[in-house]
Protein backbone atom coordinates (compact mmCIF):
# COMPACT_ATOMS: atom_id res chain seq x y z
CA UNK A 1 0.00 0.00 0.00
CA UNK A 2 1.50 3.53 -0.54
CA UNK A 3 0.06 7.15 0.30
CA UNK A 4 0.43 10.20 -1.80
CA UNK A 5 0.91 12.81 -0.15
CA UNK A 6 0.49 16.49 -1.44
CA UNK A 7 1.36 20.03 0.25
CA UNK A 8 0.79 23.08 -1.32
CA UNK A 9 1.11 26.56 0.39
CA UNK A 10 -2.64 27.68 1.69
CA UNK A 11 -4.28 30.27 -0.28
CA UNK A 12 -2.75 33.67 0.32
CA UNK A 13 0.47 32.51 1.67
CA UNK A 14 3.03 34.31 -0.11
CA UNK A 15 4.80 31.58 -2.23
CA UNK A 16 8.28 33.38 -3.43
CA UNK A 17 9.15 30.37 -5.52
CA UNK A 18 6.17 29.63 -7.67
CA UNK A 19 6.43 33.38 -8.55
CA UNK A 20 9.74 33.10 -9.86
CA UNK A 21 9.00 30.03 -11.60
CA UNK A 22 5.69 31.77 -13.43
CA UNK A 23 8.02 34.52 -14.36
CA UNK A 24 10.89 32.04 -15.60
CA UNK A 25 8.17 30.19 -17.98
CA UNK A 26 6.73 33.29 -19.16
CA UNK A 27 10.34 34.30 -19.98
CA UNK A 28 10.60 31.07 -22.03
CA UNK A 29 7.74 32.21 -23.80
CA UNK A 30 4.82 30.49 -22.39
CA UNK A 31 2.56 33.00 -22.04
CA UNK A 32 -0.51 31.28 -21.12
CA UNK A 33 1.18 30.51 -17.35
CA UNK A 34 -0.90 32.27 -14.66
CA UNK A 35 -0.13 32.00 -11.07
CA UNK A 36 2.32 29.37 -10.31
CA UNK A 37 2.29 27.70 -6.83
CA UNK A 38 4.81 25.16 -5.55
CA UNK A 39 4.46 22.39 -2.82
CA UNK A 40 5.69 19.07 -2.14
CA UNK A 41 5.04 15.37 -3.36
CA UNK A 42 5.81 12.38 -0.88
CA UNK A 43 5.09 8.76 -1.51
CA UNK A 44 5.29 6.93 2.05
CA UNK A 45 5.18 2.99 1.81
CA UNK A 46 2.49 1.73 4.40
CA UNK A 47 2.34 -1.97 5.98
CA UNK A 48 -0.24 -2.77 8.15
CA UNK A 49 -1.23 -0.92 11.46
CA UNK A 50 -2.76 -2.90 14.23
CA UNK A 51 -4.44 1.09 14.14
CA UNK A 52 -6.47 0.54 11.80
CA UNK A 53 -7.55 2.75 8.90
CA UNK A 54 -4.56 4.02 7.05
CA UNK A 55 -6.59 6.85 5.52
CA UNK A 56 -7.20 8.06 9.49
CA UNK A 57 -3.35 7.42 10.14
CA UNK A 58 -2.39 9.14 6.90
CA UNK A 59 -4.48 12.32 8.17
CA UNK A 60 -2.38 12.04 11.78
CA UNK A 61 0.92 11.78 9.74
CA UNK A 62 0.33 15.14 7.73
CA UNK A 63 -1.39 16.84 10.96
CA UNK A 64 1.53 16.06 13.42
CA UNK A 65 4.30 16.26 11.09
CA UNK A 66 3.99 16.50 7.10
CA UNK A 67 2.45 19.52 6.50
CA UNK A 68 1.98 23.08 8.99
CA UNK A 69 -1.54 24.27 9.10
CA UNK A 70 -0.27 27.80 9.15
CA UNK A 71 1.08 27.73 5.88
CA UNK A 72 -0.12 24.69 4.26
CA UNK A 73 -2.72 22.61 3.20
CA UNK A 74 -2.24 18.60 2.46
CA UNK A 75 -4.18 16.24 0.13
CA UNK A 76 -3.33 12.12 0.16
CA UNK A 77 -5.01 9.50 -1.98
CA UNK A 78 -3.80 5.84 -0.77
CA UNK A 79 -3.06 3.08 -3.39
CA UNK A 80 -2.99 -0.01 -2.72
CA UNK A 81 -1.00 -0.96 -5.77
CA UNK A 82 2.96 -1.22 -5.70
CA UNK A 83 4.69 2.55 -6.61
CA UNK A 84 5.92 2.43 -10.10
CA UNK A 85 8.45 1.69 -11.85
CA UNK A 86 12.17 2.29 -9.81
CA UNK A 87 10.62 2.41 -6.66
CA UNK B 1 21.43 33.66 36.83
CA UNK B 2 21.87 30.22 34.61
CA UNK B 3 21.36 29.77 31.15
CA UNK B 4 20.82 27.02 28.76
CA UNK B 5 21.97 26.38 25.27
CA UNK B 6 20.44 24.14 22.91
CA UNK B 7 22.76 21.80 20.63
CA UNK B 8 20.25 19.81 17.66
CA UNK B 9 22.26 17.87 14.88
CA UNK B 10 22.68 20.95 12.85
CA UNK B 11 22.93 23.75 15.09
CA UNK B 12 26.04 26.25 14.10
CA UNK B 13 25.47 29.38 16.96
CA UNK B 14 25.41 27.21 19.91
CA UNK B 15 29.18 27.65 20.51
CA UNK B 16 28.53 31.59 19.42
CA UNK B 17 25.77 31.94 22.32
CA UNK B 18 27.54 30.17 25.01
CA UNK B 19 30.47 32.39 24.19
CA UNK B 20 28.97 35.51 24.35
CA UNK B 21 26.92 34.19 27.99
CA UNK B 22 29.90 33.11 29.48
CA UNK B 23 32.89 35.41 28.42
CA UNK B 24 31.11 38.69 27.88
CA UNK B 25 28.77 38.46 30.25
CA UNK B 26 30.43 36.11 32.89
CA UNK B 27 27.39 33.87 33.82
CA UNK B 28 26.59 30.37 33.62
CA UNK B 29 25.52 28.85 30.16
CA UNK B 30 25.17 25.02 30.39
CA UNK B 31 24.87 23.39 27.04
CA UNK B 32 21.53 21.38 26.05
CA UNK B 33 22.01 18.19 23.89
CA UNK B 34 19.01 17.33 22.10
CA UNK B 35 18.47 14.30 23.67
CA UNK B 36 18.23 15.56 27.42
CA UNK B 37 15.34 15.73 29.32
CA UNK B 38 16.71 17.42 31.92
CA UNK B 39 17.07 21.42 31.75
CA UNK B 40 19.36 21.45 34.85
CA UNK B 41 17.25 24.24 36.39
CA UNK B 42 17.93 27.43 33.68
CA UNK B 43 16.20 30.18 34.00
CA UNK B 44 16.52 31.11 30.71
CA UNK B 45 17.29 28.38 27.23
CA UNK B 46 17.91 29.70 24.39
CA UNK B 47 17.64 27.67 20.81
CA UNK B 48 20.25 28.69 18.76
CA UNK B 49 20.64 29.22 15.46
CA UNK B 50 21.82 26.52 12.63
CA UNK B 51 19.98 24.38 10.64
CA UNK B 52 18.62 21.52 13.01
CA UNK B 53 18.54 18.27 11.21
CA UNK B 54 19.41 20.11 7.50
CA UNK B 55 16.31 22.24 7.61
CA UNK B 56 14.53 19.13 6.14
CA UNK B 57 11.04 18.64 5.69
CA UNK B 58 10.56 22.16 6.65
CA UNK B 59 12.91 24.28 8.50
CA UNK B 60 12.44 23.17 12.60
CA UNK B 61 9.71 20.75 11.98
CA UNK B 62 12.06 17.46 12.79
CA UNK B 63 13.94 19.33 15.80
CA UNK B 64 10.25 20.58 17.38
CA UNK B 65 9.94 16.42 18.09
CA UNK B 66 13.33 16.07 19.95
CA UNK B 67 13.33 15.34 23.69
CA UNK B 68 13.93 18.18 24.52
CA UNK B 69 11.18 20.06 23.19
CA UNK B 70 9.14 18.68 25.24
CA UNK B 71 11.42 19.42 28.51
CA UNK B 72 11.27 23.03 26.87
CA UNK B 73 7.40 23.16 26.67
CA UNK B 74 7.10 22.33 30.20
CA UNK B 75 9.64 24.95 31.51
CA UNK B 76 7.42 27.64 28.67
CA UNK B 77 4.18 26.36 30.18
CA UNK B 78 5.62 27.22 34.09
CA UNK B 79 6.57 30.52 32.83
CA UNK B 80 9.96 30.03 31.95
CA UNK B 81 12.04 32.37 29.59
CA UNK B 82 12.84 30.64 26.01
CA UNK B 83 14.76 32.67 23.37
CA UNK B 84 14.74 31.40 19.87
CA UNK B 85 17.12 32.62 17.41
CA UNK B 86 16.46 32.16 13.81
CA UNK B 87 16.63 28.64 13.24
CA UNK B 88 15.47 28.78 17.43
CA UNK B 89 12.48 31.00 16.42
CA UNK B 90 11.47 28.46 13.91
CA UNK B 91 11.42 25.55 15.66
CA UNK B 92 9.31 27.66 18.01
CA UNK B 93 6.95 28.38 15.34
CA UNK B 94 6.80 24.96 14.38
CA UNK B 95 6.34 23.66 18.43
CA UNK B 96 3.74 26.15 18.48
CA UNK B 97 5.21 27.63 21.51
CA UNK B 98 4.65 31.08 19.08
CA UNK B 99 2.39 32.02 16.71
CA UNK B 100 2.85 32.04 13.04
CA UNK B 101 5.15 30.84 10.60
CA UNK B 102 8.71 31.51 9.06
CA UNK B 103 9.10 30.82 4.72
CA UNK B 104 11.33 31.72 2.12
CA UNK B 105 12.52 35.06 1.92
CA UNK B 106 10.52 36.95 -0.66
CA UNK B 107 13.76 37.37 -2.69
CA UNK B 108 14.32 34.26 -2.37
CA UNK B 109 18.09 34.97 -1.85
CA UNK B 110 19.82 34.05 1.38
CA UNK B 111 20.50 37.50 3.09
CA UNK B 112 23.95 38.02 5.18
CA UNK B 113 24.18 41.25 6.45
CA UNK B 114 23.46 44.28 9.48
CA UNK B 115 19.98 45.30 9.85
CA UNK B 116 18.07 47.79 11.38
CA UNK B 117 15.80 47.04 14.37
CA UNK B 118 13.00 49.07 15.88
CA UNK B 119 12.10 48.49 19.49
CA UNK B 120 8.43 48.14 19.36
CA UNK B 121 7.85 47.31 23.29
CA UNK B 122 9.66 47.08 26.12
CA UNK B 123 7.28 46.26 28.55
CA UNK B 124 8.70 42.62 28.38
CA UNK B 125 11.29 40.24 29.80
CA UNK B 126 13.53 40.08 26.65
CA UNK B 127 13.76 43.68 24.98
CA UNK B 128 13.94 46.75 27.88
CA UNK B 129 17.05 47.85 27.49
CA UNK B 130 15.53 50.53 25.48
CA UNK B 131 12.93 52.87 24.74
CA UNK B 132 10.35 52.51 22.22
CA UNK B 133 11.65 53.91 18.84
CA UNK B 134 14.97 53.18 19.60
CA UNK B 135 17.09 51.61 16.57
CA UNK B 136 19.12 49.04 17.12
CA UNK B 137 21.92 47.64 14.69
CA UNK B 138 21.94 43.64 14.59
CA UNK B 139 23.27 40.99 12.10
CA UNK B 140 20.79 38.94 9.92
CA UNK B 141 22.09 35.60 8.17
CA UNK B 142 19.02 33.63 6.63
CA UNK B 143 16.97 32.12 3.73
CA UNK B 144 13.58 31.53 5.15
CA UNK B 145 13.48 34.59 7.80
CA UNK B 146 10.02 35.47 6.25
CA UNK B 147 7.53 36.01 8.91
CA UNK B 148 3.86 35.21 7.91
CA UNK B 149 0.74 34.77 10.32
CA UNK B 150 -2.93 35.87 9.33
CA UNK B 151 -4.22 39.25 9.89
CA UNK B 152 -5.99 38.38 12.83
CA UNK B 153 -3.11 37.29 14.96
CA UNK B 154 -0.93 40.01 13.61
CA UNK B 155 -3.39 42.49 14.78
CA UNK B 156 -4.14 40.93 18.26
CA UNK B 157 -0.35 40.24 18.18
CA UNK B 158 -0.34 44.32 17.90
CA UNK B 159 -2.55 45.33 20.03
CA UNK B 160 -1.11 43.15 23.23
CA UNK B 161 2.67 44.39 22.32
CA UNK B 162 3.88 41.19 21.09
CA UNK B 163 5.55 42.43 18.78
CA UNK B 164 8.87 43.31 19.97
CA UNK B 165 11.22 44.13 16.82
CA UNK B 166 10.50 45.00 13.53
CA UNK B 167 13.03 45.91 10.65
CA UNK B 168 13.09 49.65 9.36
CA UNK B 169 15.48 52.04 7.48
CA UNK B 170 18.58 53.24 9.76
CA UNK B 171 16.75 56.45 10.85
CA UNK B 172 13.85 54.27 12.27
CA UNK B 173 11.09 54.73 9.69
CA UNK B 174 9.11 52.44 7.86
CA UNK B 175 6.48 51.97 4.84
CA UNK B 176 3.35 53.13 6.30
CA UNK B 177 2.03 49.88 5.21
CA UNK B 178 5.20 47.53 5.80
CA UNK B 179 7.33 45.15 4.07
CA UNK B 180 6.51 44.83 0.03
CA UNK B 181 8.89 45.87 -1.75
CA UNK B 182 11.19 48.06 0.85
CA UNK B 183 14.50 46.93 0.94
CA UNK B 184 15.00 47.66 4.63
CA UNK B 185 13.02 44.47 5.07
CA UNK B 186 15.63 41.90 4.10
CA UNK B 187 12.99 39.14 4.09
CA UNK B 188 9.46 40.57 3.29
CA UNK B 189 8.24 39.28 6.97
CA UNK B 190 4.32 40.92 6.82
CA UNK B 191 4.67 44.12 8.68
CA UNK B 192 8.41 44.18 8.90
CA UNK B 193 8.01 41.47 11.82
CA UNK B 194 11.72 40.92 13.31
CA UNK B 195 10.91 39.22 16.31
CA UNK B 196 7.58 38.14 18.36
CA UNK B 197 6.88 37.17 21.35
CA UNK B 198 3.93 34.43 22.97
CA UNK B 199 0.77 36.11 24.69
CA UNK B 200 2.16 34.67 28.33
CA UNK B 201 4.66 36.87 27.76
CA UNK B 202 7.57 34.15 28.04
CA UNK B 203 8.41 33.00 25.21
CA UNK B 204 10.56 34.98 22.40
CA UNK B 205 11.79 34.55 18.86
CA UNK B 206 13.48 36.78 16.70
CA UNK B 207 15.47 36.25 13.11
CA UNK B 208 18.98 38.69 13.69
CA UNK B 209 21.42 37.36 15.87
CA UNK B 210 22.19 38.79 19.09
CA UNK B 211 25.05 36.73 19.64
CA UNK B 212 26.80 37.57 16.29
CA UNK B 213 26.34 41.41 17.49
CA UNK B 214 26.88 41.36 21.22
CA UNK B 215 30.74 40.64 21.39
CA UNK B 216 32.39 44.37 22.11
CA UNK B 217 35.65 42.86 20.90
CA UNK B 218 33.97 41.89 17.43
CA UNK B 219 31.89 44.77 17.32
CA UNK B 220 35.37 47.24 18.03
CA UNK B 221 36.59 46.16 14.58
CA UNK B 222 33.70 47.66 12.39
CA UNK B 223 32.57 50.28 14.55
CA UNK B 224 35.05 51.61 16.80
CA UNK B 225 33.34 53.83 20.13
CA UNK B 226 30.21 52.45 19.30
CA UNK B 227 29.60 51.28 22.90
CA UNK B 228 27.30 48.54 24.35
CA UNK B 229 26.86 46.38 21.21
CA UNK B 230 22.85 46.25 20.54
CA UNK B 231 23.11 42.19 20.50
CA UNK B 232 23.96 42.08 23.83
CA UNK B 233 20.65 44.13 25.47
CA UNK B 234 18.67 41.37 24.28
CA UNK B 235 20.69 39.17 26.81
CA UNK B 236 21.25 41.99 29.16
CA UNK B 237 17.30 42.40 28.76
CA UNK B 238 17.23 38.87 30.10
CA UNK B 239 19.66 38.87 32.68
CA UNK B 240 18.18 41.99 34.17
CA UNK B 241 14.95 40.82 34.11
CA UNK B 242 15.48 37.55 35.86
CA UNK B 243 17.30 39.32 38.75
CA UNK B 244 14.48 41.46 38.84
CA UNK B 245 11.92 38.90 39.23
CA UNK B 246 13.98 37.08 42.11
CA UNK B 247 14.03 40.32 44.38
CA UNK B 248 10.50 40.16 43.76
CA UNK B 249 9.93 36.56 44.66
CA UNK B 250 12.44 37.17 47.54
CA UNK B 251 10.47 39.70 49.12
CA UNK B 252 7.15 38.23 48.76
CA UNK B 253 8.77 35.29 51.06
CA UNK B 254 9.57 38.17 53.78
CA UNK B 255 5.85 39.15 53.64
Amino acid sequence: MIARVFITPKKGVLDPQGRAISSSLHALGFGEVGDVRMGKYLEIRLGASPEGDPSARVRAMCERLLANGVIEDFRFEIDQESPGRGA
Amino acid sequence: MKWGVVTFPGSNDDHGTLHVLREVLGHEAVSLWHKSRDLHGVDCVVLPGGFSYGDYLRCGAIARFSPVMSAIGEHAAQGGLVLGICNGFQVLCEAGLLPGALVRNRSLSFVCREASLRVESVANPFVNMALVGDVWRIPVKHGEGCYIADESTLDQMERDGQILLRYCRDDGSRSRDGADGSDYNCNGSLRDVAGVMNATRNVFGMMPHPEHGADPALREVSWPGSGVPDGLRIFQSIAGWVADRGQRLAVDSMR
